[in-house]
């Protein structure tokens, strides 16, 4: 099961004088989970936003399922089959969890503004159909004892959660996780493991930003390393940890 | 038209941009030190013109403009101490709305204070019909003093700006207000400052206008609108676009009403306005740094 | 079914309308239902207004023109005297479709005019497309700046219903005909029809509150109040911000063009103090006091302050008295009124959770 997802070809982002991404080609084969490390300010974020179609790049593509989605809206992306979380997390704090998994169903549901206002029998059946997919979600996640209550009275591990579990919401093909163990203990971390694994499993293909080096060894088939822009290795993580390239942009010189 | 229509036009465009120019520049202050709005700008120039014109008859001219000053910048404080300082967690939004509700409750003060007529200050030299030649127009002495104190303010918040402690103090508070507050700048008080300095050149130029343009007490608004639009056009933040950019203003609107209805006057100011909201947010000297302006 | 829940509130008002109607015809206090029917048509735009500010979470300072832009096009067309051009081809081929008809004016000569059903309609279909191009560049602007926009289009439109000769210029349009709805029913303002504009009005205004009650609880409205909560996060969840916030701007253009076309017909006339940026305010007021996303507090806030406006309750303080309640809710209560802590009891009736 060798398919590519996604492709990016030669991306280059420029911020004024910064050249925040500079020529950047990865390859995520279907059903892997892909690490993207790097110190900070290496682009990584950069890279997902050019993904998702937040910014657009001043060269390069981005391909997905053999389609070039460079220029879509991040809107367009999403209901491509990209999904993603951010780094803080971005929970619609007013609404329900139920609420805010729901909201992951947005790009599969149909209904618009006049069979909403006319409360047509159409959109009963979605509408039950959105909220029975999206307890199913919660319960799978661990989450559906909190599901009527407002979303920023939860914890912030289990606000993460819910994060997920609206980008799970979407079905997606690819899912892009900025930094997601983020300010997790040890504990958390494990646990978090475990869900990637678990989201990999069904079939879900993950592309992971992140710091915390074990969560990458534990889970990463692959391993992209960036540095001030620019891709320094790729491959499997073993093979990465011990690229003296790699070393260096992390521990230093000695003469430095 | 020959050359002296054009130059009396010329004048009356300059005279009353500078007028627009000062109101952007009391936006730019306040806008600078705090990142707001402030919709009541207009009304500090009717306040300061009606306060005047009530003064002069017990005090002489210069003394009532004097007062009238001191007055409208201590109402200015008022305003920012009252209604502005306390707001916790405010968006910038929800502060533009205030001042909303000030301007309109200003006005209406100002309506119960003064009642809705017409007035004026005197012309500070001369009459009504004094004139004084410049390239075969005659212009009325008091465009003159317009100018010149317009041209005073300018001069004197420039190098207020660069080279008093106060001053740089301000512009600390604009760029970054935590980190001028670990320096030791009293931040709130410079919040206060804005207002009572936006306040004070306000009514200044309110109290030198009136003579030419009348003083009615909706006269704000209009006012505010237009100086909104001279300080996007310029580039909100930047005073010394605001000043080009406010000439130009006053130059369009002479034009067109030399050649049009003089109705069509005021839907030039917001003509151009909405042109530059759409088209160019940043102004037509700012950076292009579109993407602060908009949302997604 | 759970789906009829959120109807409750609207039967319940149903009912209290219809008592009030009982109790004002017995005391003998009719004339009451002349400032009720008008708050009702006000509280129109306030809904939509509604929706774009607490729901969507976009600013509007110039609704008033919307409601101009329904009203005087409604009352240009049903007083414009085309009889001069009778005899050309598209004025006789309207008269042949009945939508140019004759009638009598109020000084008994005989005029020819738009019957106002196809004015509304027409005045319905200027105010979508006006609204998608106001809307198109305005929405795209952040904060601060689509409050400028917007109040730079309430005041052209102020300007030009001001200046032009045929709108009236200050004086606006009078002797604008009452609106035939259906045989025997009428949208008209003298006393005779009092009870029955009373119920045409409230008809509507519920008829109103139940679309927008509906788009709430639906996936649209999730999207809005998404849209509200974090533009970014929707964006990325597949929701087209952009055309969202764009058909809310026009739908909510739609609910007050509709309250500026009936209150025209009501009031037979229509003048350039609708369209003033305190008439704008006002309307952002109402929705604020009544707790921004509160489509009930709202329709609530609405008809109570404007009716206690109407009835001179606030003398020449008026205009003051609403900057005044706008300043105390922006400082203390941004979120409204009717969502502070002592009122927690009343607001999950009126409030709009989907967890039915």
């Amino acid at each position: 099961m060798s398919n590519v997802l996604l492709e990016t070809k030669g991306l280059h982002r420029f911020f004024g004088g910064l050249h925040a991404v500079n020529d950047v080609s990865i390859t995520v084969t279907q059903g892997a989970i892909k690490g993207v490390i790097g110190p900070n300010g290496a682009g990584k974020t950069t890279l997902f936003n050019l993904i998702a179609g937040t910014i657009q790049p001043h060269n390069g593509e981005v391909i997905f399922r053999d389609k070039k989605i460079t220029a879509l809206k991040p809107h367009a992306v999403a209901c491509r089959g990209i999904a993603r979380t951010f780094q803080t997390t971005k929970l619609f704090s007013h609404m329900t969890v139920l609420e805010n998994v729901m909201m992951g169903r947005h790009c599969r549901t149909r209904c618009g503004f006049i069979s909403g206002m006319l409360n047509l029998p159409r959109t009963w059946r979605e509408d039950k159909q959105t909220k029975e997919k999206a307890l199913s979600i919660l319960e799978d996640i661990g989450l559906k004892e909190h599901a009527f209550e407002t979303a920023s009275n939860l914890p912030f591990g289990r606000q993460r959660l819910v994060e997920f579990a609206r980008a799970l919401a979407m079905e997606p093909e690819l899912l892009l996780l900025d930094e997601p163990a983020a300010g997790l203990n040890i504990y958390e971390t494990k646990e978090l493991a475990k869900l990637i694994l678990w989201i990999r499993d069904r079939g879900v293909t993950c592309l992971v930003v992140e710091h915390d080096m074990s969560l990458v060894m534990a889970i990463c088939d692959d391993v992209v390393v960036l540095d001030q822009g620019r891709k320094i290795a790729e491959g499997p993580p073993r093979t990465v940890q011990r690229n003296p390239e790699v070393i260096r942009i992390y521990l230093g010189d000695s003469d430095a | 038209m020959n050359l002296p229509q054009v130059v009396q036009y010329c004048f009356a465009g300059i005279t009353v941009g500078s007028i627009y120019a000062i109101v952007a520049i009391g936006f730019n202050i306040i806008y600078n030190t705090t990142g707001i709005i402030n919709f009541a700008q207009g009304e500090f120039l009717i306040v300061g013109a009606m306060t005047a014109i009530s003064l002069n008859h017990f005090v002489p001219l210069p003394v009532a403009i004097f007062l009238a000053v001191v007055v409208t910048t201590i109402i200015g404080g008022l305003v920012e101490i009252v209604f502005i300082r306390h707001v916790r967690n405010a968006s910038v939004l929800r502060l533009i709305v205030i001042t909303i509700g000030i301007s309109i409750l200003m006005r209406e003060a100002m309506l119960h204070i003064w009642d809705e007529k017409v007035r004026s200050l005197p012309y500070f030299t001369g009459t009504g019909v004094s004139t004084v030649t410049i390239l075969g127009a005659h212009i009325s002495p008091q465009v003159l003093w317009v100018l010149g104190v317009s041209a005073i303010i300018v001069m004197g918040l420039t190098p207020f700006f660069r080279f008093t402690l106060t001053g740089r103090a301000m512009r600390a508070c604009a760029d970054d207000r935590m980190a001028a507050r670990l320096c030791g700048i009293n931040d709130r008080w410079m919040v206060t400052l804005s207002f009572m300095l936006s306040a004070g050149i306000g009514a200044l130029a309110g109290c030198v206008i009136s003579p030419v343009t009348q003083t009615q007490y909706d006269m704000g608004a209009s006012l505010a609108i237009k100086g909104f639009t001279v300080a996007i056009l310029g580039g909100l933040g930047n005073s010394m676009a605001a000043v080009a950019a406010g000439l130009m203003l006053g130059l369009v609107e002479a034009f067109v009403m030399s050649q049009f209805d003089i109705a069509y006057k005021e839907a030039v100011s917001i003509v151009i306005l909405l042109l530059i909201l759409v088209f160019r947010p940043s102004g037509l000297f700012g950076k292009r740094e579109i993407a602060a302006m908009r949302a997604l | 079914m759970t789906h009829f829940r959120r109807y409750i509130p609207v039967i319940a008002v149903a009912i209290g309308i219809i008592i009030l109607q009982v109790v004002l015809s017995g005391t003998r206090s009719t004339y009451y239902m002349t400032q009720i029917t008008m708050s009702a048509y006000y509280a129109l735009v306030v809904i939509g207004l509604c929706l774009l500010m607490g729901y969507a979470g976009q600013i509007s300072l110039g609704h008033a023109g919307f409601f101009a832009i329904g009203g005087y096009t409604t009352a240009v067309l049903t007083t414009f005297n085309l009889m001069a051009y009778r005899d050309t081809p598209l004025v006789s081929l309207c008269h042949s479709l009945g939508v140019v008809v004759q009638r009598q004016d109020i000084y008994g000569a005989d005029i020819l005019a738009f019957s106002p059903w196809p004015a509304f309609v027409v005045a319905i279909l200027l105010t979508v497309i006006i609204a998608f191009m106001i809307g198109l560049p305005v929405i795209r602007l952040k904060g601060h700046y689509m409050a400028m926009a917007s109040l730079g289009f309430g005041l052209i439109i102020y300007r030009i219903v001001l200046g032009g000769r045929i709108f009236g210029q200050a004086d606006g349009i009078s002797n604008v005909p009452p609106f035939k709805i259906i045989a025997g029913l009428e949208v008209n303002g003298r006393a005779a029809f009092r009870i029955e504009s009373y119920y045409i009005a409230w008809f509507v205004v519920l008829a109103a509150m139940t679309l927008a009650i509906n788009l709430v609880h639906s996936r649209v409205g999730r999207a809005l109040r998404s849209i509200h909560e974090n533009e970014e996060a929707a964006h990325s969840l597949g929701v087209n911000t952009y055309r969202y916030k764009l058909l809310v701007f026009v739908l909510s253009a739609l609910f007050a063009a509709v309250g500026g076309v009936l209150l025209t017909h009501y009031n037979g006339s229509i003048g350039p103090s609708e369209v003033t940026v305190t008439k704008s305010v006002r309307y952002l007021v109402i929705v604020a006091v009544g707790g921004m996303a509160n489509l009930w507090g709202a329709l609530f806030m609405g008809v109570l302050l404007n009716f206690l406006s109407l009835r001179g309750v606030f003398g020449s303080y008026d205009d003051a008295v609403f900057a005044i309640i706008l300043i105390t809710i922006m400082l203390f209560s941004p979120q409204g009124l009717l969502r502070l802590p002592k009122f927690r009891t009343v607001t999950p009736l009126l409030s709009r959770r989907a967890n039915e």
